[in-house]
């Protein structure tokens, strides 16, 4: 009897937290882990935001391996988390499965676009941001040579490549750019020592700014950056606090404001589907500005800089796309 | 190309070859008495994050090294068990360490330090800082000859001096000690040393654990000296380049030196240039960094010269009775 009455009364609870669950958004932080200072954090830090603003609360786990991505999703989505938010490219094969099977849930993926009903892509302009940074670049740059270090030679990495040299020469006609990519596989986000044996190599050819977009290798390059004293610039997540002194700035991508959005128009009912552009115009993208880099910028940069963002917006000054014709003539590639 | 350029890829080439010529120099040891190492990559992983973590934990880059070395050497020590002890598959061992390593690393530095498998980055003390070589004052004046010491060989950490001096230390072990010609004869006829009575088991541990000594300078070199902090899957394969390194030397010290700097220059140099161009031909980056291993396969070839492992090498030792 009392079995029985224990195994009612756990349905019952079941029932009752399935229903609470039903208007829950779901994220599912990716490989490299919560607390990466970087993408997956950032992520993080939207939905803490909006959990501190609404009072609301959302599911999340944690990917332990590649091969738990299919599983973790369609878990998400039965336990009735709605939207789930994904984060990166690497799952835009997985959500082109998944998606259909759960039509009454809506996903969200960043930096990859799924062609689904029920899908909401997140893109960042990426080029727009690198080339408010590469503007700064060269702003800061005294021997007129600055230099950029992608991480692996993807079309991603090199619209960063591309918006940063466009920044650079619009400053300066006769302004050079260096640009080295740290390798063509995998390993090439991971190696930190190629990262500064490069930027060592570009300070050699006179480079006094350098921009990282190479993941773990841009530690290396910011580290090696501080050693040879030059200026430097981070990247997606705010990084001016590495070195303080050395660090320019940091070419944010605002990944939490992604997340945010996503929850909150969950929450009013609105979320679109489609593809969704994050620009300098819905700051999705900027550059970072804290105590650690005040003194690295001049009043005229900022000047520059917003000058040059709000002509973006305005559509006056037309950005590049690298991923669009796959070519760049101001980088060079 | 300047002749500042030329500076700069020396300079920047020896700290490039430094971690080859280690984990060449561990790897020859070990070879050398019969058993393949393939795990050199691993062990340097573990040397390089447990040399970061210790030496960010304890603010002294010596201990960090000690704990890099103690690290590496303990990874030897389970590559020795399982191949001279137990008889294993040399080359089995080998990819579990690398696995291993790989692994273990990443899980450990995101359970200690919460920075998505990072150590913290290392200041100060913690670090490997460079030192000046004497003479500099005094060769500045000769032209050419000076500023090529001052700034392509001095001004490294003391790591690329060590590394430098293992390999004359290596040669005279190996070529002119009683423990270095036994060591080589139990890579080509361990029989013939049991005969003699001398323990083959004992002979090949200390080799396996002089490798695990190096490969440890090598990974601690990668953390702490040019980098500062260990960051996943770090050693980004130079493992198995010094690997086609020793094969290209031919299992002889003085020639690891020789391709170890080769291989460090060509890394260099597509460091600096996109494409290379020599006058008559372009030659893309790709193929300069492709060109350790397509050398290393032609000498394997036999196309110049012949490369010969030691003959027992690969193959556990069993007791005849």
């Amino acid at each position: 009897m009392s079995l029985f009455r224990k195994m009612t009364s756990a349905a019952a609870l079941t029932a009752l937290s399935a229903g609470a669950a039903l208007a829950e958004p779901g994220l599912i932080i990716d490989l490299g882990g919560k607390f990466d200072k970087s993408f997956n954090e950032s992520a993080y830090t939207g939905a803490q935001r909006w959990v501190e603003e609404t009072g609301g609360d959302y599911m999340e786990t944690e990917l332990a391996s590649e091969a738990q991505r299919e599983q973790t999703m369609r878990r998400m989505a039965e336990r009735g988390a709605d939207p789930v938010v994904v984060l990166g490219f690497a799952n835009a094969s997985t959500l082109e499965t998944v998606a259909p099977d759960y039509p009454e849930t809506t996903f969200v993926i960043i930096d990859s676009i799924v062609d689904e009903p029920n899908v909401q892509s997140v893109m960042f302009s990426e080029h727009e941001g690198s080339y408010l940074v590469g503007l700064m670049a060269a702003m800061a740059s005294e021997s007129g040579t600055v230099s950029f270090v992608g991480g692996m030679d993807v079309p991603l990495i090199r619209k960063f490549g591309c918006g940063y040299a466009q920044g650079a020469r619009a400053t300066s006609e006769d302004i050079e750019v260096i640009v080295n990519m740290t390798g063509t596989t995998p390993a090439a986000w991971n190696d930190p020592v190629k990262g500064g044996e490069l930027v060592r190599s570009q300070i050699g050819q006179g480079s006094d700014v350098v921009f990282a977009a190479a993941g773990g290798t841009g530690v290396g390059v910011l580290q090696a950056a501080a050693d040879e004293g030059i200026a430097a610039i981070g990247v997606d997540s705010n990084q001016n606090y590495l070195h303080p002194g050395t660090m320019l700035t940091s070419m944010v991508k605002r990944v939490d404001n992604a997340v945010y959005d996503a929850f909150e128009a969950a929450e009013a009912g609105n979320l679109q589907t489609g593809v969704q552009v994050k620009d300098l115009e819905n700051q999705g993208v900027g550059y970072a500005m804290d105590q650690y880099n005040a003194d690295m910028v001049t009043d005229e940069m900022i000047e520059a800089v917003e000058q040059a963002k709000d002509q973006i917006i305005a559509g006056e000054i037309d950005v590049h796309d690298y991923t669009e014709d796959d070519t760049c003539t101001a980088a060079g590639f | 190309m300047t002749f500042l350029d030329v500076i700069q890829i020396f300079d920047s080439t020896i700290r490039l070859a430094t971690p080859l010529l280690l984990a060449c120099l561990a790897g020859l040891f070990s070879e050398r008495s019969g058993v393949f190492d393939i795990g050199l990559e691993g062990k340097m992983l573990v040397s390089a994050f447990f040399s970061a973590a210790v030496a960010a934990v304890t603010g002294s880059v010596w201990i960090g090294l000690a704990a890099g070395i103690a690290a590496s050497m303990a990874f030897s020590l389970i590559h020795g068990i399982a191949s001279i002890t137990f008889r294993g598959d040399q080359l089995i061992s080998g990819v579990a360490i690398n696995f291993l390593a790989a692994g273990m690393t990443v899980l450990i530095a995101q359970d200690w330090f919460q920075q998505g498998s990072r150590t913290p980055a290392l200041t100060g003390a913690a670090r490997f800082s460079p030192i000046d070589l004497p003479g500099v004052e005094a060769l500045s004046g000769v032209p050419l000859l000076g500023p090529l010491y001052a700034q392509a060989l001095s001004g490294h950490t003391i790591l690329v001096y060590v590394g430098l001096l293992m390999v004359p230390a290596t040669w005279y072990i190996l070529f002119r000690t009683r423990f270095g010609l036994r060591l080589r004869a139990v890579g080509e006829n361990p029989g013939a040393v049991d005969t003699a009575g001398i323990s083959v088991a004992r002979l090949r541990f200390s080799a396996v654990l002089i490798c695990g000594f190096l490969c440890g300078l090598a990974g601690s070199y990668l953390a702490t000296g040019l980098a500062a902090g260990f960051t996943q899957d770090m050693t980004a394969g130079r493992g198995f380049i010094a690997l086609a390194a020793l094969i290209f030397a031919k299992w002889r010290p003085w020639y690891a030196l020789g391709s170890c700097l080769l291989f460090g220059f060509l890394q260099a140099v597509s460091n600096r240039y996109s494409t290379l161009d020599l006058g008559i031909v372009e030659i893309p980056n790709a193929f300069v960094l492709a060109l350790p291993y397509i050398l290393t396969v032609v000498i394997l070839a036999g196309f110049v010269g012949r490369a010969v492992p030691p003959r027992a090498g690969g193959e556990p030792y069993v007791k005849e009775r």
